[in-house]
């Protein structure tokens, strides 16, 4: 069984559609790619599989671990093994990250029917995963994203999914706006994490991250449709011929 | 008593009617019948302070400083004064109990309650009893030198006429004297309990804390409701701190919602002094809270902290004003307002340098977030700057939860009312990274969290709401 089934699925906000007929199945362990020219509707495909309600579903299904996803609150959708690295990660002043974390670790395994989390078992993984992504402790007492640079917060985003360990991770534009060092950073702590159990969905308008995180798919995402799938030789395609080259495909469709 | 009251109580009550206002001067009357040994003048005190009253009367939003508020609930309900010691045990105000704190006066209707209070073991340097024994402890003439310049010295009853009332009518209250250098580590605890009955009641505490200069303190006063009845309390507190002093004041506002309660904070500070005075109105019905610090010294320093938070049809009004005398003062003002359903908060926000005061640098923020359409914040900046060398700035908010904030936290995993909960926190407990005394503190978070709890409880009935973590918290400082 797939891990994400999403047929013909149609989304639109404030009347405009937006998605029009997405088609996309993922399995367990592998690593697709999105990419399309701004305003294709990358974005809105993530938001609307975290379950963002400002986006409204207006046609087709989608399947997550044999679940429907659509029928999910976005707190189930999380509970669930699904997870959004934001493109644009909200600061929350007042919220200390380590004490978001912990929290939301908790209402995870509540859901789950787990025990929770005591200071023993979450220091440790804690402090092996921000070593992993190179993140400062002192970032880790600082209010959650608040006063963090660019970088620190995509930083911040991959160590919440190292730390939830999601089946599912959704990473929205996690390249735009890092230099080389922290992309890099950034790839590896998404690469510690590939495995057989947990699949990705890397939604970047570029090609240069898949250097560092190499999809196993590549699809293209033009006008709310997917006009074109094939494997990573098709992120240096497009690179090469640019975006016009599949808007030009998409337009006999 | 004096034969103009006499007259004056024979004249009302052979009125058929009681008219609004009979009951103050009945109240009036029954503690000028008291055989208190007062000094003379305190007593002159009250009478000039009750002249004033009478011929005031209540302020209306006709009122500049009165605008967004109005009293004509209060005026209108027949508040009789508490006449005896209700019953109260030690077991009932249990849970009022700040942990860590160097001692412990309760008052109970107005009234010291000794067997519920702790004061047994005083650090040195400490000072503390109740104010009515201050002024008579038995012996002539036994009242502290100098109370007399500070005693009314600096609350204004020509300036409100709520100050007039309590000068008139206090019956006690708490007095502090930190003593010259002195460093009093814990925080005191001043306890006010508003026992209902069956008839709406009144009290009007009166406190004096004397810090001398170079010494330091923290003074918690608590207004607390046993029952859910009416009650007017309408506090004075008059507070000096000397040259180099430090002072923490903290109001807490947890009566029930059929509560009046009026407060003025009035601090003189002498040269180099600080204040920080953090207000959490977080219960009550109608509120207001004045605090008001004169710097009266060169490079005197206050911050004014305050949090309110307001549901149902709660009024919390925020009136501050904070005078600048002296050159080289700073000041702050942060206050934080939450209000839902048709709750209604006033900020008014008023700051005076006068022409000597040069080189002041003064700031006030104000951030409000309203949850319901009905809600209310009525927020007043005034800045009325009399010298050509200063810094001043204000500034106001007032928002909503944002909905990216809030499916940035549901995308975590937490459920929406877990996470609103959360987020309402965080922008309380901005409040509470300015308070540095880590046992008042503590007391603080924990009466922020149970309150928003509650909150959330009432907005959301059918959730399961634990009571939030206060193990995480501690939790944290172990990472």
């Amino acid at each position: 069984m797939a891990l994400l089934e999403i047929e013909d699925l149609h989304a639109s906000v404030d009347g405009h559609e937006i998605l029009k007929g997405v088609n996309l199945t993922l399995n367990a362990g592998e690593v697709h790619s999105i990419m399309g020219p701004n305003g294709s509707g990358k974005s809105t495909l993530a938001q609307v599989l975290a379950r963002r309600e400002t986006y409204a579903v207006t046609q087709g299904r989608v399947l997550y671990d044999g679940k429907d996803l659509l029928g999910m609150k976005p707190e189930e959708a999380a509970c669930e093994g699904l997870f959004l690295a934001f493109q644009y990660p909200v600061e929350i002043p007042g919220i200390g990250n380590a004490y978001f974390l912990r929290t939301a670790m908790n209402a995870i395994r509540k859901y789950r029917g787990e025990d929770e989390l005591d200071a023993m078992d979450f220091l440790p993984v804690f402090r092996e995963r921000l070593k992993l992504l190179e993140m400062d402790d002192a970032l880790m007492n600082r209010s959650v994203n608040e006063g963090f640079s660019g970088g620190e917060k995509k930083r911040n985003e991959i160590l919440q999914m190292a730390m939830l360990e999601p089946k599912l991770a959704i990473l929205d534009e996690t390249d735009s706006g890092l230099d080389i060092d922290a992309l890099r950073i950034v790839a590896h702590g998404v690469n510690a994490m590939r495995s057989r159990e947990r699949a990705f969905l890397v939604i970047t308008h570029y090609q240069r991250l898949l250097d560092f995180i190499v999809p196993d798919f590549v699809h293209v995402l033009v006008e709310g449709k997917i006009v074109r799938s094939g494997g990573p030789e098709l992120a240096l395609e497009l690179e090469e011929k640019g975006y016009g080259w599949t808007e030009a495909q998409a337009q006999p469709a | 008593m004096s034969g103009a009251i006499e007259a004056e109580m024979r004249r009302e009550t052979m009125a058929t009617v009681a008219k609004p206002m009979d009951n103050y001067l009945e109240a009036y009357g029954e503690l000028r019948a008291l055989e208190r040994r007062e000094p003379e003048w305190m007593r002159n005190l009250r009478d000039e302070a009750w002249e004033l009253f009478r011929e005031k009367g209540f302020p209306t939003t006709h009122d500049e400083d009165w605008r967004f508020t109005s009293v004509a609930a209060l005026a209108r309900t027949p508040f009789r004064r508490a006449a005896s010691h209700a019953a109260v045990t030690a077991k009932q105000i249990e849970a009022h109990r700040l942990d860590g704190s160097a001692c412990r006066l309760v008052f109970v209707n107005g009234r010291f309650a000794p067997g519920i209070s702790d004061a047994r073991s005083l650090p040195a340097g400490l000072e503390i009893c109740s104010l009515a024994r201050a002024l008579d402890c038995g012996m002539e003439g036994c009242a502290p030198t100098g109370i007399e310049q500070q005693l009314g010295g600096y609350a204004d009853v020509h300036r409100d006429v709520f100050v007039a009332l309590n000068t008139a009518l206090w019956e006690d209250g708490a007095y502090l004297r930190i003593r010259r250098g002195a460093a009093i580590k814990q925080p005191v605890h001043l306890l006010y309990v508003t026992a209902s009955g069956d008839e709406a009641r009144m009290i009007h505490p009166r406190t004096l804390v004397i810090v001398e200069d170079a010494s330091q303190v923290a003074v918690v006063e608590d207004y607390v409701s046993l029952g859910e009845g009416a009650a007017m309390c309408n506090s004075v507190t008059e507070l000096v701190a000397g040259q180099d002093a430090a002072v923490s004041h903290y109001l807490v506002e947890r009566e029930n919602l059929a509560s009046f309660n009026l407060s003025t904070l009035r601090v003189e500070l002498g040269r180099g002094a600080r204040l920080a005075s953090h207000s959490m109105l977080l219960g009550g019905g109608l509120v207001r809270n004045n605090v008001h610090p004169v710097l009266a010294g060169e490079g005197a320093e206050c911050l004014v902290n305050g949090l309110f938070v307001g549901e149902g049809r709660q009024h919390l009004d925020n009136y501050m004003l904070v005078e600048h005398a002296k050159p080289q003062g700073s000041s702050r003002q942060f206050y934080n307002g939450i209000l839902d359903e048709q709750a209604h908060g006033v900020f008014h926000g008023r700051i005076v340098v006068h022409p000597d005061a040069q080189k002041t640098d003064a700031k006030q923020t104000n951030r409000n977030l309203l949850l319901s359409d009905e809600a209310r914040i009525d927020t007043k900046p005034q800045l009325e700057i009399h010298a050509d060398d200063v810094k001043c700035t204000h500034g106001a908010t007032i928002g909503q939860i944002e909905e990216e904030a809030l499916f940035y936290l549901r995308s975590r995993g937490l459920d929406e009312v877990a996470a609103r909960n959360l987020l309402l926190y965080a922008f309380a407990a901005e409040c509470l990274e300015r308070m540095h005394e880590a046992p008042a503190r503590a007391f603080a978070e924990a009466l922020i969290r149970k309150r928003l709890l509650e909150m959330a409880r009432r907005a959301h009935p059918a959730a399961r709401l634990a009571d939030q973590d206060e193990k995480a918290q501690n939790w944290e400082e172990v990472g």
